[in-house]
């Protein structure tokens, strides 16, 4: 009883939902006054939201049942991962060996579920998304995982969120050290990847690609990817805040660290113009991983 | 009200339909997105696929080709789906009503929900049009 309390009302689904529709707002609304614009009222997400709740389902002729499945896929793992974050952070006694490993795969699952959804759509814009989105993934993956593992090292092998937080709250944040803040850099370029922001977000392109993936999505199966976006959204920021920013885990905290994380993704969103896919791995393949193996290297040193 | 056009009347997307216009209206309507007018203070959005538009906005006086596509468009997208019909061109072809190449207006191939006359009209006058048709949704006069 317990459990689905958590997984549905408060650490995790409902909760997270209302936590990322409230970042989503803030960032239209930050992105609104970079460009001297006003910006649209606090509710704004969830009337959009509402209303695609509200619309015809169009299914494209030929399309296969993964097509409607796929949105509930990715849109269910977030919120698992919502639950398991959130627990984590209020009683990180209670957390279960191995969470870490489940956080990562869950992960990758809205990923996989957009690549599944644009696939199966039978539109060629879609299927370039997917196949964009796809490399993507191949290219943040591994720096994203090497420097996970720094922070593995350092925490002397925990793959535990209580552990990891336990350990900073002896020894102080990952972030304070050589290795921590060079894998925090690097965990930056894949969470704004993982998002599906700019510059990453060739695999929506709006202007070439015409919303990409989500292009033949109407109605309530969209509304769920905004929704899964939104709780990315709120998961992606909290995950990096459990494994570099630790220390100090008071309510207060937690929220000015989020406020922190969210703006500086809005701010990387709002300056950059968008790499190509071949530029993107390129970008991760190359300097990024290189920082991943040099901060596992000083982690396994002990810096 | 139900809940639904509630929803509907705060969060319109809008899908920009050209059909063969001069691109005088379409530089307007982008006029509406720019720091001056920033229709999103309302919740409108411009999109780039039909399947997530609410509303279609129509310029420019639709030819044979161009007829056809703008009825595709309006079957492939998601009802309820607003048209709002921009420029003097859409209401009702003005100078081109004779042209050989212009078979009918925009209300003959699919239902019209507002029409903003002006060439081009003004972005403060396509506002004014857009909340006639919230007020038309809401059952006001
Ligand atoms: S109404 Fe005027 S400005 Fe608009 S498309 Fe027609 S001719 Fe051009």
């Amino acid at each position: 009883m317990k459990a689905i309390f958590n997984y549905l009302i408060f650490p995790g689904l409902l909760f997270s939902v209302v936590i990322g529709l409230m970042a989503c707002w803030i960032d239209r609304k930050v992105t609104a006054r970079i460009q001297w614009r006003v910006g649209p009222p606090w509710y704004q997400n969830f009337v959009d939201i509402v209303k695609l709740f509200g619309k015809e389902t169009i299914v494209p002729q030929g399309a296969r049942g993964a097509f409607l499945l796929s949105p509930y896929l990715g849109f269910l793992s977030v919120a698992l991962v919502a639950a398991i974050l959130g627990l984590g952070v209020l009683s990180p006694q209670k957390s279960f060996v191995g969470d870490l490993i489940v956080v990562l795969y869950l992960l990758i699952i809205p990923a996989a579920a957009l690549i599944m959804g644009g696939s199966s759509s039978r539109n060629p814009l879609a299927s370039i998304g997917a196949s964009r989105e796809m490399k993507l993934v191949l290219g943040y993956e591994l720096p994203f995982i090497l420097s996970v593992i720094a922070i593995i090292i350092r925490s002397s092998g925990a793959i535990q969120l209580g552990s990891i937080l336990n350990h900073q709250l002896n020894f102080g944040s990952n972030i304070a050290s050589w290795s921590g803040a060079i894998a925090f850099i690097v965990c930056l370029a894949c969470m704004q990847a993982k998002l599906g922001l700019v510059p990453f977000d060739m695999s929506e392109a709006d202007q070439e690609l015409m919303a990409g993936v989500l292009i033949e999505y109407s109605g309530p199966p969209l509304a769920i990817f905004k929704l899964s976006k939104a709780v990315m959204l709120y998961v992606m920021p909290l995950f990096l805040i459990i494994l570099f920013l630790g220390k100090d885990l008071s309510p207060l905290f937690i929220v000015g660290k989020y406020l922190l994380l969210l703006v500086i993704i809005i701010l990387i969103k709002n300056t950059n113009p968008r790499l190509r896919i071949d530029q993107a791995l390129k970008f991760f393949w190359g300097k990024v991983t290189l920082l991943a193996v040099i901060a596992v290297i000083l982690a396994a040193l002990g810096l | 009200m139900d809940l639904k056009t509630r929803a509907l009347t705060k969060s319109i997307w809008v899908f920009h339909a050209a059909t063969s216009p001069c691109n005088n209206c379409d530089i307007e309507v982008l006029d509406l997105f720019t720091p001056r007018h920033d229709v999103e203070r309302f919740g409108i959005t411009l999109v780039g696929s039909v399947r997530h538009a609410d509303a279609l906005i129509v310029t420019g006086v639709p030819n044979y080709k161009t007829k056809e596509r703008l009825k595709k468009l309006y079957s492939q997208a998601p009802k309820p789906c607003l048209v709002i019909a921009i420029g003097n061109c859409a209401c009702g072809r003005i100078m081109f009503r004779e042209s050989y190449n212009s078979p009918c207006p925009v209300d003959e191939i699919i239902p019209v929900d507002v029409y903003i006359p002006g060439c081009p009209p003004k972005p403060e006058a396509m506002i004014a049009g857009i909340i006639k048709l919230i007020n038309k949704l809401k059952g006001k006069e």
